[in-house]
């Protein structure tokens, strides 16, 4: 590990430390925030005995049909918004804007009109997910070297052969950013929007332990989420690594 | 080409893009009918007449207010960390990948942990504003500090200029672009941030007004609502943009492309 690397650990170590010895100590209320060992504890029993499971479930269930449709649709509208120039123009303006609009203020429109349950969820986080893949996805066939389509057009590479052997692992780094972002936006999303309102899932848990001052189950599940989702981001950061090196980039 | 084309053509597009979204929520007003989605003129005339209204101006203003508050901390704390994380090479590389987790977990669970901390009403609002679009600022202004060309600098010591003038002569105009583009991208979350924090456990604000409007099943408060937030954002994020493009236009062209 670099030297950077060591500071890091030991400073997220001392934090943590310092937060259970304030915790220990009183100097911190437990109505404020409970001791890490302590929602170490209460996550490991709240995992054992609940019917976490089953919202546990719900979530990721929704998180990945959402994830799939921004990704594998976001794709396709950007290689089909990149290739038509007069589409891309039209939408173009509108990409830019998107991520301005604060997307949870449609979730109240969207419960409206398919009542609570997983639709809205999935709509709400496929809506905040899908444009940021369509954007990388534009990006990086934008930057797809000249040099490249000329040595495909001399070896007389057919189209399809062109943009599957040429065109798309040229453009695969920012295409898999863009998959990066999709993930975590998905995560967000549908957490958010079970949080706000929703009758089931991890976020709805978090919400409704907090209006029981159940505090110390929050803390779990707190706990629980934020792991969760690292984990994940970092799963893909690391296969996006090898992607890279195996490129040889 | 002239400037008066130039102007022509910059407006065309959003007008169009405009005129399009009036079309496509017509549309869906036609296919869900009234329960569902409100046709476009009653709900901008109901959002008008509500703007009127003395009962709507205190919601307006608390969001506002929790807004310019969230967004004064997230800029200047934001630039303030992200010129000493940008400073010190160090301090940097400890917490850039800290930040980078932080910016794609979904904060909205800890908006608990800041109600406990802060209690209910708007300095959790601020705080958990600020909390969304300080990260970015940070981000953007440490690259900046970082990517700082060494050749102006040595330039601006061969000139003996002072410490205070090297930062105003060189340093502040080779990193306000970028800085900038972090700001921008700190605005719109800053703005999301709020929003996020009004629709859970709030009493007062835009976010408020929207979660009654759910339990009355009032459609047409709901959209005008979202399409006031969202012209705002939009106007908003046009004008930044347009500084920020005026901004990079003597600057390098970028290669690594959008953030």
């Amino acid at each position: 590990m670099s030297k950077a690397g060591w500071i890091r650990t030991l400073l997220l170590v001392g934090a943590v430390g310092a937060l259970e010895l304030a915790c220990r100590t009183g100097a911190i209320a437990p109505t404020m925030v409970t001791a890490p060992s302590k929602m170490v504890t209460t996550l490991i029993k709240t995992l054992q005995s609940d019917e976490i499971g089953m919202h546990l479930r719900h979530t990721l269930s929704a998180v990945a049909i959402a994830m799939s449709i921004a990704i594998v649709g976001g794709f396709v509208i950007g290689f089909v918004l990149n290739w038509v120039p007069f589409l891309r123009r039209a939408f173009s303006p509108f990409l830019a804007a998107y991520y301005a609009i604060p997307h949870f203020a449609f979730y109240p429109l969207l419960i409206v009109i398919f009542g609570l349950g997983p639709v809205p969820l999935i709509v709400l986080a496929t809506l905040f997910a899908m444009v940021a893949m369509i954007l990388a996805t534009m990006a990086g066939l934008d930057r797809v070297p000249r040099v490249l389509l000329k040595t495909a057009r001399i070896h007389r590479l057919s189209l399809i052969e062109e943009i599957w052997r040429v065109r798309l692992p040229a453009a695969a780094p920012h295409i898999l950013s863009g998959l990066k972002l999709a993930v975590a936006y998905s995560f967000i999303g549908v957490i958010a929007g079970e949080f706000i309102l929703s009758t089931s899932g991890i976020g709805h848990e978090i919400a409704f332990a907090y209006d029981n001052f159940d505090n110390p189950r929050m803390y779990a599940l707190i706990l629980f989420v934020l792991g969760i989702v690292t984990l994940f981001n970092m799963a893909v950061f690391a296969w996006e690594r090898r992607m890279l090196r195996r490129r040889g980039a | 080409m002239s400037g008066g084309m130039l102007t022509l053509r910059a407006w065309r597009d959003p007008i169009l893009v405009a005129i399009s979204l009036v079309a496509l929520w017509q549309v869906l007003h036609e296919i869900a009918g009234d329960s569902a989605v409100t046709a476009p003129a009653p709900t901008l005339a109901h959002l008008w007449e509500m703007i009127g209204q003395a009962r709507f101006l205190p919601h307006l203003r608390e969001t506002s207010l929790a807004f310019l508050q969230a967004l004064a901390i997230a800029c200047g704390g934001g630039v303030l960390i992200g010129v000493v994380l940008g400073g010190h090479k160090l301090t940097g590389e400890v917490a850039e990948p800290i930040l980078v987790a932080l910016y794609s977990v979904p904060k909205i669970t800890l908006y608990p942990v800041i109600l406990l901390l802060f209690g209910l009403g708007m300095p959790a609002k601020v705080a958990f504003g600020a909390l969304h679009g300080i990260i970015p600022v940070v981000l953007f202004t440490m690259n900046a500090v970082r990517n700082v060309n060494r050749t102006y600098l040595r330039a601006g010591r061969a000139m003996r200029l002072t410490p205070a003038q090297t930062g105003w002569y060189v340093l502040v105009p080779a990193t306000l672009p970028e800085i900038f583009s972090g700001l921008r991208i700190g605005f719109s979350l800053t703005l999301l941030g709020t929003m996020l924090g009004e629709l859970f456990a709030s009493q007062r604000g835009l976010g408020f007004l929207l979660m009654t409007a759910i339990d009355l099943h009032d459609v047409k408060t709901i959209l005008s609502i979202a399409v006031l937030i969202s012209i705002f954002a939009i106007a908003a994020n046009a004008a930044l943009l347009a500084i920020d493009k005026h901004l990079h236009r003597g600057a390098a062209p970028e290669v690594s492309g959008k953030p």
